[in-house]
């Protein structure tokens, strides 16, 4: 046993000196081969972080809500619809929701406009979210004033902010009472923007929703878990533009490392020739090629991983903020809780090691059944 | 193949320090920091999780259905409650050109829905 260990050791020793003594194009590998790892762990450990505290945050969502359809577009709902829906068996309640948008010229965002029907605000007086607040410097006590539907305008009192730690949440939110949101839209008291409903048995969500759409053909109910999805397709890094850029990433990674592996220079080759020709076995050449491979893609595996979860949970994933904040001008600021699991961690590693090390076994066992003879000679 | 280790001489080593030491303990420090990544993260999930409940009793009391993340268009800020056509909003023909549309895959589920009841 010491003895394996031994000439193990031993051929580690001598991939070490082979890999130092050719530095320069294995630096640029480790280091391309890092940000590949930094690139896909930053994505897969935001996205996943993002898909689980969304599906945690939304378990306090409404568990349906009930929009009503006109022209193919959301519209305001009768507030008639209301007893309907109550009628309905398993509905504890149904209650009218206010909410809109209002875009603000100054700072050109749109803020929603939400009526809370939990707090109760009198009539001019506005709590605004901690990202208007940042934005526009307007505190608790200040006036902040709305463009009315009429073209006249009105100025309201922020009475507080809401809380910073929410700002997930609440960073574009203004919440102001029943009657100031109507004079602002103009919204009749006969409609409300939507409902939401309460039902008994949750195990009834899907029965209620059908039911209702038999009932109001115009609406279309979305449930709470229709809400949690729609963030698990959001932030889903198999779909969208960004399996395209990393796959593009991947594929050139594998190039890069198939150029490395195959294009054996020819002191390379004549090492290989001189150990072979000194009693060295094939297989202890493929060893000492395999273990370049798994040296390399171990400590680039390590760094990458370590730099995306640091640039992830650190650093709030700055590098994809151009990417996340869009063309939005209200951004929440919040901290990413690491949800990390060793599912990610190996699906990262299948997707940078296993690539590389299929683009390097090839030319590794290649260059390990060279004949001595010919690549002394050459 | 098997090198002979040369015998010590006042102590020290013949030859220059084997090279796989030091790599040896760089492997065992990286295998020790990706578990560290896993202790970490599980210390902060712990103490991050009363603040993700306090998130979740906002939305439940002000009755909010998504993360204020994406406040660039009304179909962005609240995407679970967007309409079939988001990407169509200004017009029949205009496809969708807000970046966070380049980032975010249609919901599967209010397709679904959709289809049932268009």
């Amino acid at each position: 046993m010491a003895r394996w260990i031994e000439k193990y050791r031993s051929i580690l020793d001598f991939t070490l000196s082979s890999l130092v003594r050719r530095k320069g194009k294995n630096l640029s590998l480790l280091v391309v081969y890092v940000l590949v790892v930094f690139m896909l762990g930053s994505a897969m450990f935001l996205t996943e972080a993002m898909k689980r505290e969304a599906s945690l945050v939304l378990k306090g969502a409404p568990e349906m809500v009930i929009q009503r359809l006109l022209q193919g577009r959301y519209d305001p709902i009768p507030m008639s619809y209301l007893e309907k829906i109550r009628g309905i068996r398993g509905v504890i309640s149904a209650e009218p929701r206010l909410w809109g948008y209002i875009y603000d010229s100054a700072i050109g965002a749109n803020y929603t406009l939400m009526v809370p029907r939990n707090v109760a605000l009198p009539s001019g007086e506005i709590m605004i979210g901690n990202g208007i607040s940042r934005r526009r410097m307007i505190y608790s006590k200040d006036m902040m004033s709305f463009n009315l539907s009429n073209g006249s305008s009105r100025v309201f009192t922020v009475r507080d902010v809401i809380s910073p730690e929410s700002e997930l949440v609440s960073a574009d939110l203004v919440l102001l009472s029943e009657g100031d949101f109507r004079e602002i839209f103009e919204l009749p008291s006969t409609h409300a923007t939507d409902l939401v409903v309460k039902i008994r048995n949750p195990k009834e969500l899907v029965t209620v929703a059908k039911k209702v759409m038999e009932l109001l053909p115009d609406t279309r109910p979305i449930i709470r878990d229709e809400m949690v999805r729609t963030y698990d397709s959001v932030f889903d890094w198999r779909g969208g533009i960004v399996t395209v850029l990393l796959m593009m990433a991947l594929l050139a990674f594998v190039i890069l490392a198939w150029e490395k592996a195959s294009g054996l220079s020819a002191d390379e080759k004549r090492e290989i020739g001189i150990l072979k020709a000194i009693g060295w076995e094939t297989s202890d050449v493929i060893a000492v090629k395999a273990y370049e491979g798994l040296l390399i893609s171990f400590f680039s595996f390590t760094v990458g991983i370590l730099l995306a979860y640091g640039h992830v949970f650190f650093f709030s994933a700055a590098l994809f903020a151009p990417a996340m904040k869009g063309w939005s001008v209200l951004y929440p600021d919040f901290r990413i809780t690491p949800f990390v699991d060793p599912y990610q961690v190996a699906v990262l590693f299948f997707l940078t090691v296993v690539p590389y090390t299929v683009a390097t076994i090839v030319p590794s066992w290649r260059a390990a059944i060279v004949d001595p003879d010919s690549v002394m000679r050459s | 193949m098997n090198r002979q280790i040369p015998p010590k001489k006042n102590g020290g080593s013949r030859f220059p320090a084997r090279k796989s030491r030091p790599c040896l303990f760089l492997l065992g420090a990286g295998v020790l920091l990706l578990g560290l990544i896993f202790t970490h993260a599980h210390v902060r999930r712990h103490s991050d999780i009363s603040s993700i409940h306090r998130l979740a009793t906002v939305v439940e009391k002000l009755e909010l259905t998504d993360l204020a993340l994406f406040t660039e268009a009304r179909y962005t800020r609240h995407p679970s409650q967007a309409d079939l056509y988001s990407a169509f909003q200004d017009h029949p023909t205009s496809l969708e050109h807000f970046p966070m549309g380049s980032i975010a895959a249609p919901s599967a589920a209010l397709r679904r829905l959709h289809g049932k009841v268009d």
